[in-house]
């Protein structure tokens, strides 16, 4: 039976839509994964060395110690917000001659070794393995890793338990916010007690063994619980969301464009990718922060024009980017209607001039970092609402991938073409380039007011630019239909 | 009122649609039958551009419906659930498509008004989106979203699938009644040989996309198709 169960989970992964990409995405994935593999050993391995380098009396494993309680406590957060129990896939398994307790034992055991639990083992292994190597204890510092990975898993099935509870999120938020008070105010040591507890495991190996007990009474707990609501009308069912209608009539000054403005509006409430792209742009706004705190990049003025651009540009660039794919499950549907095309690229237009001038707006504290700064980011945010949201409304026509809008955002690359790498060259290198040139031949402000120009031009060309977009889609109109059609 | 002119359709080498010449003259209700793969699907989807045939041409009411987009004005089509904006309401999608064929919102609530026997309170104020809905009630969203801004052409793909007997029941008399002036014309397909005789005056049957049977519906007509079908 467990032999069939893996057989499933192989072909699951291996044909999962994560492997049937072009070869390049497939490179770039790769690479993304290598990367954030070699970052987290990196911090496992050298955080020891750094600990003992910065603070040197202090011993290093104590330290780490001290503030696993609040690492759980976080863990715990982050995984009710966004970890499920994997179970809408044994619906197929539900009809056939297997035992119920079986197939809830392989939806739990599943789950244990779900990306959540992994995450975290690329720190503390090489940190273990550093801790023995540097003269701890084996048996200690083995004992201390198998408490974590205890804990871990515990933390992985207390989830479930409390995932279908708010309150149970309530009082964990609530614990965690009144241990940080209390640290925090100095009334009671919770740290050290934190730091107590683990450091015991340390010195008595013995004591993880308590770790088992509460993972099997955990482990059994959902059992019970799941083997009770494996019924399609219980834990095995699709979630449907109740509607969440917003007023949207404050677009219908908008005019002609006004259906489209306010069918994009819920395309991107609704979605789950489009609600992550929509709420990145104003993580993107942060962007600056990295740059221009670093004196480092104070003397290469094209690196901190690059950050500019990003700090307006996250909305036009995440959403402009995939026009007109974000519409591919309904396209022919949107061909078959008498409208003119111009309004539905109109429509997209003016949402990224809108969005790209409110995150200029937010992006106004940024003067802290001087006019100069803020002369960049202006000149930015110039560029993106002018040249950038018109190219990126050409690029679209280029777009022949359809996107899957029930699935979810992070890490989804469905979509993507060799366009979206084609765009960064004019709507990133070339801005950077001339503001580069400029500044370094011409100097004084010219750096700015070119890169800015470009963006006036571009919105004094739009009429004639939006007639060449609106052409260039109509062309392309039967073979987008039918690469849309087409399963992701 | 539509004129089907040596319309094929090849994909390398295979050919999937050759049709020689249909006349469907104005007010006709007009039935096209036959087995998977036997091209109608395909021939819907040339008759509203969204595929482009290999020869021939289509004209709706005298435009040519690859060469000018007017004939969208007047032309109402339900293929698939692919027609459906899924994360809207169907309210919301009514509003949408009512927006799109110049109805305000008073004009839509009146159209739908009309319907509210056919939606059988599983539409209207369900607090669903289009996602959500069954595929019976999908269905009945896009046919009746077809009907809007009173088209003088409306083409239904496989319009009785996944519908309750009721349904089905009420949707032959919306469909007999919009015949009835002799005003719009109605194209649809079907797997279902006794409503598609019920509800339409002509029935054509294509195989391996050559059409082999045009048949004025008589008595007989039923009689034929069934004999035709069972090999």
């Amino acid at each position: 039976m467990i032999s069939h169960f893996l057989k499933l989970e192989w072909k699951q992964f291996f044909r999962s839509s994560h492997w049937q990409k072009g070869i390049a995405i497939k490179i770039v994935m790769a690479f993304l994964a290598l990367y954030f593999i070699v970052v987290f050993l990196a911090i496992g391995v050298g955080g020891y060395f750094i600990l003992k380098k910065q603070f040197p009396e202090q011993d290093p494993l104590q330290m780490v110690n001290s503030y696993l309680l609040y690492a759980l406590l976080g863990d715990l957060i982050f995984r009710y917000l966004m970890q499920k129990l994997p179970v809408m896939n044994i619906k197929p398994l539900l009809i056939l001659p297997i035992k119920k307790s079986k197939l809830v034992h392989y939806v739990l055991a599943k789950s244990s070794i779900s990306f959540f639990n992994i995450l975290g083992l690329f720190f503390y292994i090489p940190f273990a393995v550093v801790l023995m190597i540097e003269g701890y204890a084996i048996s200690g510092a083995l004992g201390w890793l198998f408490a974590i990975i205890l804990m871990i898993q515990s933390a992985n099935f207390l989830n479930f338990l409390i995932n279908k509870n708010t309150i149970a999120l309530g009082v964990i938020s609530v614990v965690l916010a009144s241990l940080i008070g209390l640290q925090n105010f100095g009334i009671y040591d919770v740290t050290a007690l934190g730091g107590e507890v683990f450091d015991a495991i340390y010195t008595n190996p013995i004591y993880s063994l308590i770790g088992v007990v509460v993972l099997a009474v955990l482990y059994n707990l959902n059992f019970k619980q799941l083997k009770n609501l494996v019924y399609l009308d219980e834990a095995v069912s699709q979630k449907v969301v109740a509607v969440k209608s917003a007023d949207l009539s404050f677009a219908n000054k908008l005019g002609d464009v006004a259906p489209f403005i306010k069918n994009d509006i819920r395309l991107i409430w609704r979605n789950k990718r489009t609600k992550t792209v929509f709420l990145m742009s104003f993580l993107f706004l942060f962007y600056g922060l990295i740059f221009f705190t670093q004196e480092t990049y104070k003397e290469i003025p094209a690196m901190l024009m690059f950050a500019s651009l990003f700090v307006t540009g996250g909305f036009a660039l995440n959403y402009g980017q995939f026009i007109p794919a974000w519409d591919s499950a309904h396209y022919k549907m949107l061909m078959s209607q008498s409208f003119k095309y111009r309004k539905f690229l109109e429509s997209k237009w003016i949402l990224m001039v809108v969005m790209t001038s409110f995150l200029y707006v937010l992006s106004f504290p940024y003067l802290y970092f001087g006019v100069d700064i803020f002369l960049m980011i202006t000149a930015g945010a110039i560029f993106n609402i002018g040249f950038n949201s018109l190219f990126l409304l050409f690029a679209g026509s280029f777009n022949r991938k359809k996107i899957d809008l029930n699935k979810s955002g992070f890490g989804n690359t469905q979509g993507t073409s060799a366009t979206q790498f084609l765009i960064i060259l004019p709507l990133m290198v070339l801005p950077i380039l001339l503001f580069w040139l400029f500044n370094e031949l011409v100097g004084a402000n010219s750096g700015y007011i070119v890169v800015a120009a470009i963006g006036v031009i571009s919105l004094l060309c739009k009429k004639y630019a939006m007639n060449f977009i609106e052409k260039k889609y109509i062309e392309n109109k039967y073979v987008m239909i039918n690469a849309f059609g087409k399963e992701a | 009122m539509i004129t089907i002119d040596t319309i094929s359709k090849k994909y390398g080498k295979t050919e999937v649609l050759n049709v020689e010449n249909i006349e469907i003259p104005k007010g006709q209700s007009f039935g096209l039958v036959g087995n998977n793969g036997a091209g109608k699907t395909t021939l819907f989807n040339i008759l509203l551009d969204l595929i482009r045939p290999t020869t021939g041409l289509i004209t709706n009411n005298n435009i040519v419906v690859s060469q000018s987009e007017d004939w969208k004005n007047f032309t109402g089509s339900f293929i698939d659930e692919s027609f459906l904006i899924g994360y809207l309401t169907a309210e919301e999608y009514f509003e949408f498509i009512g927006d799109l064929r110049g109805m305000n919102k008073v004009d839509v609530q009146k159209f739908l008004g009309q319907f509210s026997d056919f939606f059988n309170g599983e539409i209207i104020g369900k607090k669903k989106y289009l996602r959500d809905l069954s595929k019976g009630n999908q269905k009945k969203a896009g046919i009746v979203a077809a009907m809007m801004g009173s088209p003088k052409v409306i083409i239904l793909d496989e319009p009785f699938a996944n519908l309750d007997p009721t349904t089905q029941i009420r949707l032959k008399t919306i469909i007999k009644k919009l015949t009835e002036n002799k005003e719009i014309t109605v194209l649809i397909s079907s797997h279902d040989l006794t409503h598609i005789t019920e509800v339409c005056e002509r029935i054509v049957v294509l195989d391996k996309g050559v059409l082999v049977k045009d048949l004025r519906t008589s008595a007989a007509t039923l009689k034929e198709l069934e004999s035709y079908f069972s090999v």
